[in-house]
């Protein structure tokens, strides 16, 4: 593990895209900007309306970390602290996490909250103390 | 319009996650080790997004319906239950163990390190897996 700078302007300038995104979203489609809903939903049979739009801002996604990439952000600052296996099992629990709870950082977090969602707010009090316990005994237990 | 309004707020959501830093894992992981070497940042981008967000949502949903849509689709669950609770718990253990959570995770794809395509994979077999599991019931 390595100490990163605290960026403060550069994440408030970051979550205030973060909740226009899912402003304009709700304000043209109607639709709630949560990630893993909206990444899940390519993996389907159907490639209706429900599909195509959730590709689209799936692209939007790419297209949009691709630009940050070239001018606001340093891809090379990016590091792994968890190898291979550690980061396929993460990835798996993750999926079966947001797909049993409805729900990630974005869907509950940003905007369940922004809707006085009582699910979102315990979903959220929920993962964030889970993933804080989890990294203090990666960290501080096992690792110290 | 409508096409065009739903693939910028992809983008924009890109942007953010990319801008705040949340797609370098270990910057988010230093936001969870509290008692270690701590970053506050991802508390300034929640911060920023959900009062912006409280903000916006009050307006739009004010306008009865949305601009190239017929309705609003939101969430119809209202339960508090076990599935709730086990699944937010094992997001946040996997959120735990490798620092990335599903948007900045898509997000990160663009900058070309396995360690993304692993986890992106990874998610979204746990994500068939368990809606296979679900309507199985």
């Amino acid at each position: 593990m390595n100490p990163t700078e605290f960026t403060p302007l550069a994440g408030a300038i970051g979550g205030v895209l973060i909740g226009a995104s899912a402003i304009l979203l709700l304000a043209t489609a109607g639709r709630i900007a949560g990630a893993s809903f909206i990444f899940g939903g390519l993996f389907t049979t159907r490639f209706d309306e429900n599909f195509s739009w959730k590709a689209l801002f799936n692209i939007g996604l790419l297209i949009g970390a691709a630009i940050a990439g070239l001018f606001w952000f340093d891809p090379s600052t990016i590091q792994f602290p968890s190898g291979p296996v550690l980061t396929a099992i993460s990835g798996l629990i993750v999926g079966i996490g947001v797909t049993l709870g409805n729900g990630c950082t974005s869907g509950h977090g940003i905007c369940g909250l922004s809707r006085f969602s009582m699910r979102s707010l315990v979903a959220t009090l929920v993962f964030m103390a889970v993933a804080v316990i989890t990294v203090f005994i990666i960290r501080h237990v096992i690792g110290g | 319009m409508r096409a065009i309004a739903v693939l910028l707020s992809g983008l924009l959501f890109g942007l953010g996650v990319t801008i705040s830093g949340m797609v370098n894992p270990m910057k988010v992981l230093n936001f969870m080790d509290v008692t270690g070497i701590f970053d506050p940042t991802l508390i300034f981008v929640m911060g920023a997004g959900l009062l912006v967000t409280l903000l916006g949502y009050r307006v739009v949903l004010g306008w009865g319906k949305p601009l190239f849509d017929d309705r609003f689709h939101m969430p119809t669950l209202t339960a508090i239950n076990a599935r709730l609770i086990a699944g937010a718990a094992l997001f946040g253990i996997g959120w735990g163990l490798s620092g990335f959570c599903p948007g900045p995770a898509v997000a990160s794809l663009v900058f070309g390190q396995m360690s993304s395509v692993i986890f992106v994979v990874a998610m979204a077999a746990g994500m068939v897996i368990t809606r296979m599991a679900i309507s199985r019931g």
